[in-house]
């Protein structure tokens, strides 16, 4: 028996967004929409009612504007949050984000510090097209002074965005749309935070490593249960949570175990942050490694508006590579 | 048509000219206190104590301004944007502030650095960026410093212009009286910062001054080609902005027009965009070459034009200073410069490690790791006796 509510991950980045600027008077939401109408997504209804328009603020209709006055608040003393209504529309503030937000510290030489937390829904899986699908964490993952979030859960969203708005560095926090309804699942209504660089197992395994993130994390399960089924491989899936900086321990630990390492993300293969994690493990501990490594990843081209599910990563595509793995 | 003009937002309200609220002459005029021969034709509120204080800074910054460039000649500064010729409207805006107010700059504001609170001494351990350089030697060409609330320009033109927006609203939800203002030039009004910058300004009502330094060229590109309005204070108000179009060789016409934006903003009364039309008589930086795009004689011209001589005119005509007194201050701020250049000059550079720290408040265990590895490269360039820094 348990009091905890089910809430899906609207409710629990809501709830996240509520307690923490209860806590904290410093916390301010500027984005398009996210006022009356709470947000496209209605992650910041409500939200206006509690703490007005000085602190809930709907901005014109600018993301260079939103991320650019985001950083002069910061650099004045409040903690912004702003909502990007979809992030594939962040490139026109990546001026901002990229060359101010998570260089200031350094160009000033630690004098000041532009603690923003981004926030967006982003990935497919929702007919989204070209323009409402993307997932485009590399860029940030590759701008040093940035941290990268992309949480699977309920549980996981509020416990993360609770330690992005506690952070002393600018965060991204990407929010993956196809979960947001979802998933439902115990989230406690109490303070709690997950903390940033530490990834979860969200399934133990023993033959095989799948390091993931946001809705994939549900197709290597998915993709999980059928090995087990047909072959018999046990495979442990990590959800990283964090995209940097990333929890390489989790992941060598997991490899130690296995001697396998599939990295699965729906952002094009190229660069991707698969790239990045297939290096470190390959530069550090090649010798754990029973087989090469496998990408399973978004095609190296625009998201699609039709076949999208044929464009991401699928069970399919993860029993090609898991059997791939395991046959080596 | 004619003069019946309506709103855009429904239900269409018919208004007139008068009902905007602010005067559209403004961005088109010249505001002047001096004219070129010295010669007072504008009211200003100053006390000579005062009058002689931006004097004072407009010499400071053109002394340094020379040291700067003579120390990137001979290798000691990595570049340096020359401010000769734009000291009004640096000094001039920057002395509009009161001391808690904000300043978001430009490069290129050696006046506006000193009046804040800069001293040469900080200013050339920056351009050197030995030891005592307070950004780290993250950058060239930028000052600032924290506890004067001098936010260090960033290199990308007009980056700051939101800053210095969200500074003001963050000012404003705190309940605080405090002024930001940002200060660019005429290149940054081509980029998308500057119309979020302004657009959120004017939705928001923030207590910020837009400072437009109009110097003519962005590197090799003049002004005309730049913006086809017929000023760059117009733009101002195409967004509800009050916009006010000044002789930025004119110190007292600068210092008027900022102060009064000042003190509306502080009344809560919104925001202002100056246009300030200056000259810049040198190159864009110390890596430009200006003679492969304009004319020698033109600089001629605005040679004559200095806001300094123009200054000092006026000040001689209205008894507040004499050629002596004149040639002491010069001499004096010579010789106080050059003794600060010496001082800071062989000052050790900074340690190795800060090309690593200040990335994250925390170092990051990928960071760690690099640092470990640049400590092991300075000893194997140490080992093998290697020229790489």
């Amino acid at each position: 028996m348990t009091d905890l509510p089910l809430m899906n991950m609207v409710q629990a980045l809501n709830s996240a967004l509520r307690e923490e600027m209860r806590r904290n008077p410093r916390i301010v939401v500027l984005g398009e929409d996210v006022g009356r109408r709470g947000g496209v997504f209605l992650v910041t209804d409500g939200l206006i009612d509690e703490f007005g328009a000085e602190r809930v603020i709907d901005t014109p209709l600018t993301e260079l504007g939103i991320v650019g006055v985001a950083v002069g608040m910061a650099l004045y003393g409040l903690k912004p949050v702003a909502e990007i209504q979809f992030i594939d529309f962040i490139y026109e503030a990546l001026d901002q984000l990229l060359s101010e937000a998570a260089k200031i510290r350094r160009r000033t030489g630690g004098m000041y510090s532009a603690p923003i937390v981004v926030r967006g829904p982003c990935c497919g899986g929702v007919r989204g097209g070209m323009f409402h699908s993307q997932s485009p964490e590399s860029y940030f993952v590759h701008t040093p002074g940035l941290i990268t979030i992309m949480p699977s859960t309920p549980y996981d969203a509020k416990g993360l965005l609770k330690s992005a708005l506690r952070s002393e560095d600018p965060v991204v926090f990407l929010e993956p749309k196809i979960l947001y309804r979802t998933v439902r699942e115990e989230v406690p209504e109490e303070d709690y935070v997950v903390p940033i660089g530490k990834a979860r197992v969200a399934k133990e395994g023993s033959d095989v490593t799948v390091v993931t993130w946001g809705a994939m994390v549900y197709q290597a399960l998915e993709a999980a249960k059928l090995v087990k089924a047909r072959h018999g491989w046990d495979v442990e899936v990590i959800d990283l949570r964090t995209l940097f900086p990333f929890d390489k321990d989790a992941i060598l630990e997991s490899l130690e175990k296995t001697g396998r390492l599939m990295v699965v993300h729906e952002a094009p293969r190229t660069l991707g942050l698969g790239a990045e994690i297939a290096a470190y493990v390959a530069e550090n501990a090649i010798d754990m490694l029973r087989a090469p490594i496998k990408r399973v990843t978004g095609f190296d081209a625009p998201f699609p508006l039709v076949h999208e599910k044929l464009y991401m990563p699928n069970v399919a595509r993860i029993y090609m590579g898991l059997s791939k793995l395991m046959k080596y | 048509m004619g003069s019946r003009f309506y709103s855009t937002d429904w239900p269409f309200r018919e208004y007139s000219l008068d009902d905007i609220g602010f005067d559209l002459r403004r961005a088109l005029g010249l505001y002047r206190v001096i004219d070129e021969e010295g010669e007072q034709v504008g009211d200003f509120d100053v006390d000579v104590d005062r009058l002689l204080e931006m004097y004072v800074y407009m010499v400071r910054a053109r002394i340094l301004d020379d040291w700067l460039l003579r120390l990137q000649r001979v290798g000691k500064v990595a570049l340096h944007a020359p401010n000769k010729g734009q000291e009004a409207v640096g000094v001039g805006a920057a002395m509009a502030l009161d001391g808690g107010d904000w300043l978001f700059p430009s490069y290129r504001e050696l006046g506006a650095y000193l009046v804040k609170g800069m001293s040469e001494e900080e200013i050339l351990d920056r351009a050197i960026a030995n030891i005592d350089d307070i950004l780290r030697g993250s950058e060239f060409a930028v000052y600032g410093k924290r506890s004067v609330n001098l936010v260090p320009a960033p290199v990308p033109v007009g980056n700051q212009a939101p800053h210095a927006v969200g500074a003001a609203m963050a000012a404003k939800i705190l309940g605080h009286r405090t002024v930001v203002m940002a200060i660019f030039g005429d290149g940054a009004t081509s980029r998308g910062h500057f119309h979020a910058a302004l657009n959120f300004a004017g939705v928001f009502k923030a207590p910020v001054v837009f400072v437009v330094q109009n110097n003519q060229w962005a590197i090799s590109l003049p002004s005309r080609r730049q913006t086809a309005s017929v000023t760059f204070a117009v733009k101002g108000v195409a967004y509800g902005v009050p916009s006010v179009r000044v002789d930025g060789n004119d110190v007292l016409a600068v210092y008027t027009i900022a102060r009064e934006a000042v003190e509306r903003a502080r009344r809560g009364e919104g925001p202002t965009l100056v246009e300030a039309v200056t000259y810049r008589m040198g190159p864009h930086t110390t890596a430009d070459d200006p003679d492969k795009y304009r004319d020698p004689g033109e600089v001629k011209l605005f040679e004559k034009l200095d806001p300094i001589i123009r200054f000092k005119k006026f000040l001689y005509k209205k008894g507040f200073l004499d050629e002596d007194q004149d040639r002491r201050i010069w001499e004096e701020w010579s010789s106080r410069i050059e003794d600060t250049v010496k001082k800071c000059y062989n000052k050790p550079p900074l340690p190795v490690d800060v090309i690593l720290e200040n990335v994250y408040s925390k170092p990051t265990w990928n960071l760690l790791e690099q640092y470990e590895e640049l400590k092991e490269s300075l000893e194997i360039i140490r080992e093998l006796g290697l020229e790489v820094d």
